[in-house]
């Protein structure tokens, strides 16, 4: 790899961040709880890509995944229950130069910000987006979520949850505009590295959902994917995830698949057993909409007075005598 | 000598000119159909006058529907024109001149008593041929009732005139209507024709040439079969003015004040200032985002405020409950925001296209807990361009939320106000990304005002998460009881801080006298001509105004003390004292009168109406001279 003089001084001047550099405060998760898992990927993330911490911001909702912002040591923004994306967006369109992550859970996005997280993917933003999916409300006391499962006994639905649940994968694969949708496991942390360094990476609004453990409120519904390790499918590709041996030989049921191909990633998004694992959807040439908006542009006060001169301009009634009379 | 004569050129006989009589001031309205051009023919005429130098306030009466049905009482489409020698700050009264196009929309007005009596009727007469016997039934009832009532009627052939010159002439009809109106009037010909071309400029030659021909023919039948013709004197600004509605205004205002970003949601009335703005926001490197609902918008702007220069979002009142949580979430994150309130008549959708001052109350007290934030009333056309830079400038200096209430009808009233002369210090300043002695906090919250210094995304050492759960100074959730109430009066404190830097309303009319009249925002036009008046009457009766509704300016109190009475006047729901049920002990005052009650403990009557039309000088007369006579003063 081959760098000009001038931006090796600027690396070598440049701060190296440590990872306690990005660790805020203690979390208080529950034990077990597979927002850590996320958080500790998310620290490295950040001290791996050296991302300054003054140039970054964790925007979130509501939600026990909606705390991630409070033990980071980044700017942090810990917003309200379903609007994380419209306010990470105000904050990418103002500030095009900052570094914008979301965290999200099932609630938060796919149920009160729904509409927003249509229009996010849509909108295809420059941010890196974490759905924590635990399938079910954790912070108001075990309630069911969108993605909860069919018969799920909850404090409101007693009976079992009555609809099928919703499956992010598909419906943000139907939208026009995504151009990268992942999914993870909390039980695979390399694994969920690997996928968020690559949604970081790309170039537009990277949705990475995370299926994770609520040990509190849903302990033991993901033993037998936890048990049985053919039962997760590591999605491989050259342009997707290269799998470790140690990763490789653990899981065995792999299959190739071209993040390009929308089709098949459709179709691989349909399965819930066995899991998929990986990088369904990439398109790297998927427009932004601050680049398409030209957000971020320096405006000088004379500027300012030239154009609105012109307005005023056009609904002048000048005075007896004036040149323009 | 008879062949010299033959070699002369034929003699033209042209009719004597008919005088022109002088009057101050004239009210027209034109009524039709929805896409009839009412709207655009009002205007024109009212830029043309204001060119001359006449004082114009224009009020545009518009359906709800896009395409009402044709020929129907609510389906009135039309404006307004109120034309004066002097500075002309409201609607008025009622109109002496009205053109319709055709009789079922001219009912309407009519009826809701916007005639003044014998007022001269210029009627479209093409559907007393009309080929369903119902119409022809319906016109000719309405002409004989029109006729009975004393009104002057005189028929137009609006249609069929327009058809010799034009292929569509329902399309055609607004430009001859404007020959008429500049003619009936005495507006300069060369201004005229200089608008037309302003107007379709854009389109080719040919359509100017059209539309020019239709303005010529409508002069030349005024001049040939009407019996009357007034001037205004005028007199022509000795400085640059710019001629533009309440909305436009608040654009240019958005633009003034050095914001970058503005996110919305299609909303009436206030969306064509958001129209306006996409136009040209975007030629001086600003932005406007259309989100997906009003709620985005709101947090969209919240987030691009948070991250770099105070932004706004513009809407009206559905939009505006809307935003409310989000607006909690900017107060309590004292985050500063600029909301745009183009108020229309409410509850729920309640009336989309007309005016009511009905969310004071919901701007001030609105979004849960205690949410202390600015509310602000523009009271005119040029007070909308100018509010905005203020709020922007307050938003930003105090960390607070600005809500700026403009209503439907500054929305879509013209009046020229001088043309702003842009000052450096309007816009914002950059966004400062100097670093910070690690560990400073995120809401150094100063004892006395409540302020702290903003610490934005950038700033070296600066790093912190905002939230909208109870903070300490670190930006840390904190539920002790202590911490809670520190950031609480902090919050409340800036108001006050606010408050003290504020001027006292200035009094219109005399210091001291019988009765005060109070009021806020769009009607102030109407309130101090009433004033002006009364006291021409010998009346002592003044006015109080109020721009800030949220903090109120301290010397207020001493205003009320010089008045025996005050009363409000507003454009909203308040019990009246009349109905059997309503009491001292159960009476809902208005917004303000409420308001001024609570801070001050003085006795304020109000007087309101939500009828969704600007309230009239002429009322507020009368019920001034009403409440003189109450409280025993001879009126």
């Amino acid at each position: 790899m081959s760098q000009s003089l001038s931006s090796c001084v600027i690396k070598l001047h440049k701060e190296h961040h440590a990872l306690e550099d990005y660790q805020g405060g203690v979390p208080r998760w529950c034990n077990g709880c597979g927002d850590n898992a996320i958080l500790a990927a998310m620290q490295r993330l950040c001290a791996d890509e050296d991302l300054a911490p003054e140039n970054t911001v964790f925007v979130s909702g509501i939600g026990c995944s909606s705390r991630l912002p409070h033990y980071m040591k980044t700017y942090g923004f810990h917003s309200l229950h379903g609007r994380a994306f419209p306010v990470a967006e105000g904050i990418k369109m103002a500030r095009p130069d900052l570094n914008v992550f979301v965290s999200t859970g099932d609630g938060d996005c796919c149920s009160i910000g729904a509409a927003h997280w249509i229009h996010a993917l849509r909108y295809n933003m420059n941010i890196t987006v974490v759905l924590h999916d635990n399938h079910v409300y954790g912070l108001t006391k075990k309630q069911a979520s969108p993605t909860s499962p069919r018969g799920f006994k909850s404090n409101t639905t007693p009976y079992g949850a009555t609809l099928e649940p919703m499956n992010p994968l598909t419906v943000s694969l139907g939208v026009q505009g995504a151009s990268f949708i992942a999914q993870g496991v909390d039980w695979i942390p390399e694994v969920l590295y690997d996928i968020l360094r690559a949604a970081y990476l790309h170039r537009g609004f990277s949705f990475v959902r995370i299926i994770q453990r609520c040990p509190e409120f849903m302990p033991k519904v993901f033993d037998p994917w936890l048990h049985d390790p053919q039962r997760t499918m590591l999605l491989t590709h050259k342009d997707g995830l290269t799998l470790s041996p140690g990763i490789a030989s653990a899981y065995r049921n792999q299959r190739e698949h071209d993040p390009i191909n929308i089709d098949r990633a459709r179709e691989i998004a349909s399965l819930d057993d066995p899991i998929p694992v990986g990088i369904l959807y990439r398109n790297p040439d998927a427009p932004c909409y601050e680049d398409l908006r030209h957000a971020g542009q320096l405006r000088s006060p004379e500027y300012i007075r030239a154009g609105l001169d012109r307005e005023f301009d056009k609904y002048t009634v000048w005075p007896e005598g004036h040149a323009d009379a | 000598m008879t062949q010299t004569a033959t070699l002369a050129a034929p003699e033209v006989i042209l009719p004597a000119p008919r005088p022109a009589t002088p009057i101050p001031e004239a009210i027209v309205e034109v009524i039709s159909d929805s896409g009839e051009g009412a709207q655009r023919c009002g205007q024109s005429l009212g830029a043309i006058a204001a060119r001359m130098g006449n004082g114009i306030w224009t009020t545009e009466i518009i359906p709800a529907e896009i395409q009402p049905p044709a020929r129907s009482v609510a389906g009135a489409s039309g404006i307004r024109i109120r034309m004066g020698s002097g500075r002309v700050t409201n609607g008025g009264d009622q109109t002496g001149l009205v053109v319709a196009f055709n009789e079922q929309v001219l009912i309407g007005r009519v009826q809701a008593g916007e005639l003044k009596p014998g007022a001269k009727i210029l009627l479209e007469c093409m559907w007393k041929t009309h080929r369903d016997p119902a119409v022809v039934i319906s016109y000719m009832k309405t002409v004989e009732a029109l006729l009975k009532d004393g009104f002057e009627v005189y028929e137009v052939p609006l249609e069929d005139r327009c058809r010799e010159l034009v292929a569509d002439p329902r399309k055609g009809k607004n430009m001859f209507v404007l020959g008429i109106l500049c003619n009936v009037y005495g507006l300069d010909d060369q201004l005229a024709r200089e608008q037309i071309a302003r107007i379709f400029g854009k389109k080719d030659a040919k359509v100017v040439a059209s539309n020019i021909a239709l303005y010529e023919a409508g002069a030349a039948w005024a001049e040939t079969n009407l019996d009357f013709k007034y001037c205004i004197p005028a007199q022509k600004s000795t400085v640059p003015q710019i001629v533009v509605n309440g909305n436009t205004a608040i654009a240019l205002g958005v633009m003034a004040s050095g914001m970058d970003i503005c996110a919305m949601y299609p909303i009436t009335p206030a969306t064509s200032a958001s129209h306006y703005l996409s136009e040209v926001f975007e030629k001086i490197g600003g932005l406007v985002h259309q989100a997906e609902d009003e709620i985005a918008a709101c947090a969209f702007a919240v987030g691009a405020s948070y991250a770099g220069k105070c932004a706004v979002t513009i809407t009206s009142g559905p939009g505006y409950s809307l935003k409310q949580e989000v607006i909690g979430l900017a107060v309590m994150a004292e985050i500063p925001l600029v909301v745009v309130n183009v108020q229309r008549g409410g509850p729920s959708t309640g009336q989309p296209t007309k005016v009511e001052q009905g969310d004071a109350l919901a701007a001030i007290f609105g979004s849960h807990g205690d949410a202390p934030k600015v509310v602000m009333a523009p009271n005119s056309i040029e007070d909308c361009f100018y509010s905005v830079i203020t709020a922007r400038k307050i938003a930003e200096t105090f960390g607070m939320v600005v809500v700026v209430l403009s209503d439907a009808s500054l929305s879509t009233a013209q009046q020229p106000f001088p043309r702003p002369v842009f000052n450096e210090t309007w816009l914002a300043p950059p966004v400062d990304l100097t670093p910070v002695p690690p560990g400073s906090k995120a809401y150094d919250w100063d004892p006395v005002t409540g302020l702290s210094r903003r610490l934005q995304p950038g700033r070296v050492g600066g790093m912190h998460t905002v939230t909208g759960l109870a903070h300490d100074r670190n930006s840390k959730v904190a539920y002790d009881p202590a911490i809670n109430e520190e950031g609480l009066r902090a919050r409340s404190l800036k108001l006050a801080a606010l408050q003290k830097t504020l001027k006292a309303p200035p009094v219109f009319g005399g210091d001291s006298g019988d009765l005060l009249l109070i009021g806020w925002g769009s009607t102030m036009g109407a309130i101090e001509e009433s004033v002006t008046r009364l006291r021409a009457d010998g009346l002592a009766v003044s006015s109080m105004h109020l721009r800030f509704l949220q903090p109120m300016p301290s010397g207020i109190r001493e205003i009320l003390a010089r008045f025996k009475y005050a009363m409000t006047i507003e454009g909203n729901w308040s019990d009246k004292p009349g109905d059997e049920l309503i009491d001292e002990d159960n009476r809902r005052y208005s917004a303000l009168a409420m308001l001024l009650r609570s801070r001050f403990l003085v006795d304020i009557d109000c007087w309101s109406e939500a009828r969704g039309q600007p309230i009239k000088p002429g009322d507020i007369c009368r019920v001034a001279r009403e409440a003189l006579t109450r409280k025993g003063h001879t009126s």
